[in-house]
């Protein structure tokens, strides 16, 4: 699964999985971290592409690895993020903290 | 046309106008996508709309997500940890209720408040309740510390095309 997750750059990319519930948010908080925390990766870009369900623990992986980055002056993005997925983002008002792309 | 079909198949079915279903399982999270899944598959009869489905996935995954990381927190004997889930299906009208037999709330209406949660440390956002009012139409929480919680919420289905309509 180590290959949802890859660095370019200053980006961590982490392809998030078909769905994303609190089943599966642990595993990719914690391989996030390790990327951020161990490799000092500045900016996070979560891809939704095979993302067909979302919950609010999708928000919280998100939240989290913002508060982390984010005093160092890291971004986070959102990208191939369907209607469903970005209706879901910006309910928490996410969109004003991070970057929804396509 | 999506809202022909709908109402074609609602008059084509048996003339049931109650249904019910019942499910129970152990409070891990294995059995979250079940849970959401099984209740959508309850539905289908009434034709839902792919956001209907959404809405009520992401609700019951919300409700079901709770039972188990924050119901039965610190519980550890995890085989007697259940969650039962009750729907009622009243003509176009989807009851859903999930029980779970833990810890309980002491107050209530904080834990409801957006961005309310009690793990922040453990990338949760306190977002579970907002998302189940804003993807239900009713939604209601009797808990009490030491006595369980159950999450009641039900949902009218088939309220889009008429909205469309009235465009
Ligand atoms: N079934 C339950 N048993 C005991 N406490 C609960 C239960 N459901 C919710 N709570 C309490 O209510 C709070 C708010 O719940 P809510 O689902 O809104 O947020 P969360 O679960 O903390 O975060 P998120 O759902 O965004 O991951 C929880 O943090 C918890 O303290
Ligand atoms: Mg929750």
């Amino acid at each position: 699964m180590e290959e949802e997750f890859k660095v370019i750059d200053n980006y961590l990319m982490v392809r998030m999985p078909a769905e994303v519930d609190h089943h599966a948010s642990e595993y990719i908080g914690r391989t996030a971290d390790r990327y951020i925390l161990k490799e000092g990766v500045g900016n996070v870009v979560f891809d939704f592409e095979k993302t067909r369900f979302m919950d609010s623990s999708g928000i919280g992986i998100i939240i989290g690895r913002y508060k982390k980055i984010t005093c160092f002056g890291g971004r986070v993005f959102a990208v191939n993020a369907d209607a469903r997925i970005k209706k879901t983002l910006m309910l928490c008002g996410l969109h004003k903290v991070i970057e929804i792309m396509e | 046309m999506e809202t022909g079909r709908r109402l074609e198949n609602k008059h084509a079915g048996s003339g049931m106008t109650k249904n019910e279903m019942q499910i129970q399982f152990t409070a891990v999270s294995e059995n979250e996508a079940f849970a959401r899944i099984a209740v959508a598959a309850f539905v289908t009869p009434l034709n839902p709309t792919l956001e209907e489905i959404a809405d009520i996935k992401t609700a019951v995954s919300e409700a079901v997500t709770n039972a188990i990381i924050h119901g039965y927190d610190g519980m550890t004997e995890k085989e007697q940890n259940q969650v039962y889930i009750h729907c009622l299906l009243n003509r176009d009208v989807l009851q859903v209720e999930v029980i779970d037999e833990g810890k309980g709330i002491e107050d209530v209406e904080k834990a409801m408040e957006p961005m309310y949660t009690t793990k922040p440390d453990m990338d949760r956002s306190g977002m579970g309740f907002a998302f189940m009012e804003a993807f239900m139409d009713e939604l209601e929480v009797i808990s009490e510390p030491g006595q369980g919680t159950t999450v009641l919420m039900s949902k009218k289905l088939g309220t889009l095309p008429f909205i469309d309509r009235e465009e």
